[in-house]
């Protein structure tokens, strides 16, 4: 497979006319994705931090936020997505968002209560419920987004391979 | 003849559920029996959710902060559970989609007839 | 501390499943320590967790401190606690020995993945143990599963990859069915809890709601117990597996299984629903755990390739234990939790002197073990061991869950069920006795010429299976032994468990 086809998919270099180059073809896509972009994140934040009270919460709001690299890496092409969210920073993240969930369990435990029992972080149990959940709902989101981006990049790397 | 149509949903599930078990034994394209799978597993959600929903309730939101007079609530827990259910299922799919893309590379095919000639080949 | 050891048994393997990747980045080799000592800490709370039980009697943990049966319980008795003891220590054996196993077998960059997805594995079987919820243990049960699928698509054969993915496929329809079980009991009594399902079942024992519910959750687990005529996916799964992967999981994974028919058979249900059954539930599990005897033994025999002989044997045994359940009574629950533990301590010996012999020779075809007495002697002393205790014979474990299930057998008048336990033992003796007799008396391949003039020059070295490997191994195969002769603590323990499940 062609390696050069710095548009990701469907660019099929053959079909290249010589006036126009793959950098004035994608320029409409790019521009809008970068346009778009902030939106969409701003929206998964606020759909993750809205979960304790509404619909929505850490899985909806993560497949947003991972949804939002994976739209950059279709239009900018997977090395350019990787540049911004390398795979070393993914795996980190994966790993640290269970440990958000499980930490704010164990410091918990510290304080008295069961695992999970997050009222007793704080002096007022209702807001350190509120506290305890929007934590738990940032760390589910930041794992569900980072997985969503893991099964994005392994599976366009074995089409590479091939 | 009315008292069983009322309960299309249940009818719906158990259609649902056939026709996934049906796929997942007759089909011989891996893609196609993990299609059958999650048709199977919808089933399931399908029927949680229909046992939760009571008839004139709505989405289990509490209103004015929990004051005044509330709406009838569907029952939220068969949906939470449906939750973990639909995030499970999406697990499996990954992990059996990934199993069948690593066949595909060792094998150079997905239909599970053609990969049994191959390994009886091979011993 | 020691009030929280039920969440941390489960919390403590799985985030550290989560950490061993980026500890595998510094540096492969450390991800094999951070697994034993995990595993090790997991056995060390089983057993403190033991010692409260039988201090205290019935341990109950609420998950985010919510009361049963609003919020998730963890419960755990006699029955937990025996096969929690089993599973924790035979992962933690599993996680010694895969040091050197994988080495082989697994590829050198996928070990940080294969002992995070390994203590997942662990964190599965241990949640399902300990929970007292039944929606909570369809959600290990599904950890579980998941983890199982990508360790047996490890392994290196490419038949390993079809073999994961129809576990796949049979393991989601079971757990489906388990799941569309617990839809209709939730939807007859409105609760999860299984202690509290437990009271307020017995109004509904008479609706068809309830027996269907009773069948979805016996299929389901029957399928991942692989019963007799739902065994499909587990030969193939075991024999190409990585060899730790189908030493663990032939000794916890279908005991967890096992666990949870128990526990829905006589917690969830009662001994009066089967009573009232529109038909005979008990005549019916008698039949498939007869034909899982039979079958298993007879297909083991017409083997060729150890692992896959070994899993058909699984079968066979499975059937025991599923003899025992529906036997119903005191000695016939005993038998039953005798043979989980028998089993996990056998099999797991003879799975893992397979993996010792591929590590040396790279082959599992039972002709490659001839000669191997002389290479390997303490490798194959240890696999004697299992195969006596296999076949039932006298001061070994196996002999006493034979004895408590004849003598149950007997007591409810079906003395007709003892010469099958004989005829089923007859066949496991037959076809262990080809492989014994492969590895004791007959010279290695390609040697028998040279046996008697060169015997002082070509006298075979002997090669025996590198220390991280011989002493897990051997150490299993003497439990076997020890178990065996001082039966007293594991019987009475669960003649304990019994009591509690068939008052």
């Amino acid at each position: 497979m062609n390696k050069h086809t710095a548009g990701g998919v469907g660019i099929n270099p053959t079909e290249k006319s010589p006036t126009v180059t793959d950098q004035d073809k994608d320029i409409i896509k790019k521009t809008v994705t970068k346009f778009l972009l902030p939106f969409i994140q701003l929206f998964g934040l606020y759909v993750i931090v809205h979960g304790e009270l509404g619909p929505g919460g850490g899985f909806q709001g993560g497949v947003i936020l991972g949804v939002s690299v994976i739209v950059y890496a279709l239009v900018f092409g997977l090395k350019e997505a990787q540049q911004r969210m390398s795979v070393k920073t993914k795996d980190l993240l994966v790993s640290s968002g269970v440990l958000v969930y499980g930490g704010i369990g164990v410091i918990a435990l510290l304080f008295g209560g069961n695992y999970l029992q997050y009222n007793v972080l704080l002096p007022d149990p209702k807001f350190a419920s509120t506290i305890g959940i929007m934590g738990i709902e940032i760390g589910v989101g930041i794992t569900v987004a980072a997985v969503m981006i893991t099964l994005f990049y392994e599976t366009v790397r074995v089409d590479d391979n091939d | 003849m009315i008292e069983i149509l009322a309960k299309y949903n249940y009818w719906i599930v158990i259609i649902l559920l056939c026709t996934g078990l049906y796929g997942i034994m007759a089909k011989q394209n891996l893609i196609k029996k993990i299609i059958a799978l999650n048709v199977f597993q919808t089933s399931v959600l399908l029927f949680y959710v229909s046992m939760s929903k009571i008839e004139g309730g709505t989405a289990p939101i509490l209103l004015n902060h929990g004051h005044g007079v509330q709406p009838l609530f569907d029952n939220p827990l068969p949906q939470v559970l449906m939750l973990t259910a639909i995030v499970v299922g999406i697990s499996t799919t990954a992990v059996a989609l990934s199993i069948v893309m690593l066949i595909y590379r060792q094998y150079g095919t997905i239909e599970e007839d053609q990969i049994l000639e191959l390994n009886k080949h091979n011993d | 501390m020691i009030k929280h050891l039920p969440a941390l048994l489960i919390v403590i393997p799985l985030l550290v499943a989560i950490i061993t990747p980026l500890i595998g980045r510094i540096n492969r080799a450390l991800s094999w320590y951070t697994a034993t000592i995990t595993t090790f800490i997991s056995f060390v709370i089983s057993l403190s967790l033991l010692k409260t039980v039988l201090e205290q009697g019935r341990i109950s943990y609420w998950m985010s401190g919510w009361e049963p049966p609003w919020g998730i319980e963890y419960a755990i008795d006699y029955l937990n606690i025996f096969v929690l003891i089993i599973i924790s220590f035979m992962a933690f054996v599993g996680a010694i020995y895969s040091k050197k196993n994988i080495d082989i077998e697994i590829d050198e960059e996928k070990k940080p993945f294969f002992y995070s997805v390994y203590l997942l594995f662990v964190t599965g079987i241990m949640g399902m143990t300990v929970t007292g919820d039944i929606f909570n243990i369809y959600v290990f049960l599904e950890i579980t599963s998941l983890s199982s699928y990508a360790l047996i698509a490890l392994g290196k054969k490419r038949q390993a990859l079809l073999a994961g993915f129809n576990y796949l496929i049979m393991g989601s329809i079971g757990a489906t069915f388990f799941l569309l079980g617990i839809g209709y009991l939730y939807l007859m009594t409105g609760t999860l809890n299984i202690a509290d399902l437990a009271v307020r079942l017995p109004e509904f024992y008479h609706t068809k709601a309830i027996f269907t519910a009773f069948t979805f959750l016996a299929v389901g687990l029957l399928m991942k117990l692989a019963v007799f005529p739902l065994h499909f996916w587990m030969p193939n799964a075991y024999a190409f597996a990585p060899s730790t992967i189908s030493a663990v999981m032939a000794a916890t994974g279908t005991k967890v299984a096992a666990y949870v028919l128990i526990r829905v058979m006589f917690t969830v249900f009662s001994l009066e629903f089967y009573a009232q059954a529109p038909f005979n539930i008990q005549y019916i599990l008698l039949v498939l755990a007869v034909a899982a005897i039979l079958a298993g033994s007879i297909m083991a025999l017409a083997q060729t390739d150890i692992k896959k002989m070994l899993a058909y044997s699984s079968v066979g045994q499975i059937g025991y234990i599923l003899l025992g359940i529906t036997l119903m009574n005191t000695n016939g629950m005993i038998g039953s939790l005798i043979h989980l533990l028998n089993h996990a301590l056998m099999k797991g010996t003879l799975f893992l002197v397979v993996g010792a012999v591929v590590y040396r020779t790279g082959l599992t075809s039972i002709e490659n073990f001839r000669g191997l007495g002389k290479k390997m002697p303490f490798t194959m002393a240890a696999f004697t061991i299992a195969a006596l205790s296999m076949t039932g014979v006298p001061l070994t474990v196996g002999f006493v869950s034979k004895w408590y299930l004849s003598v149950a057998s007997i007591e409810i008048g079906m003395w007709w069920l003892v010469p099958i336990i004989l005829l089923s033992s007859l066949l496991t003796a037959i076809y262990f006795w080809r492989i014994i007799d492969n590895v004791w008396f007959k010279p290695a391949l390609g040697e028998e010429g040279l046996e008697h003039g060169h015997d002082n020059h070509r006298k075979p070295k002997s090669n025996d299976a590198p220390a991280s490997m011989l002493i897990p191994t051997f150490t299993v195969a003497m439990l076997c032994l020890v178990f065996g002769v001082f039966a007293y603590g594991p019987v009475s323990l669960a003649e304990k468990a019994a009591m509690i499940l068939l008052k």
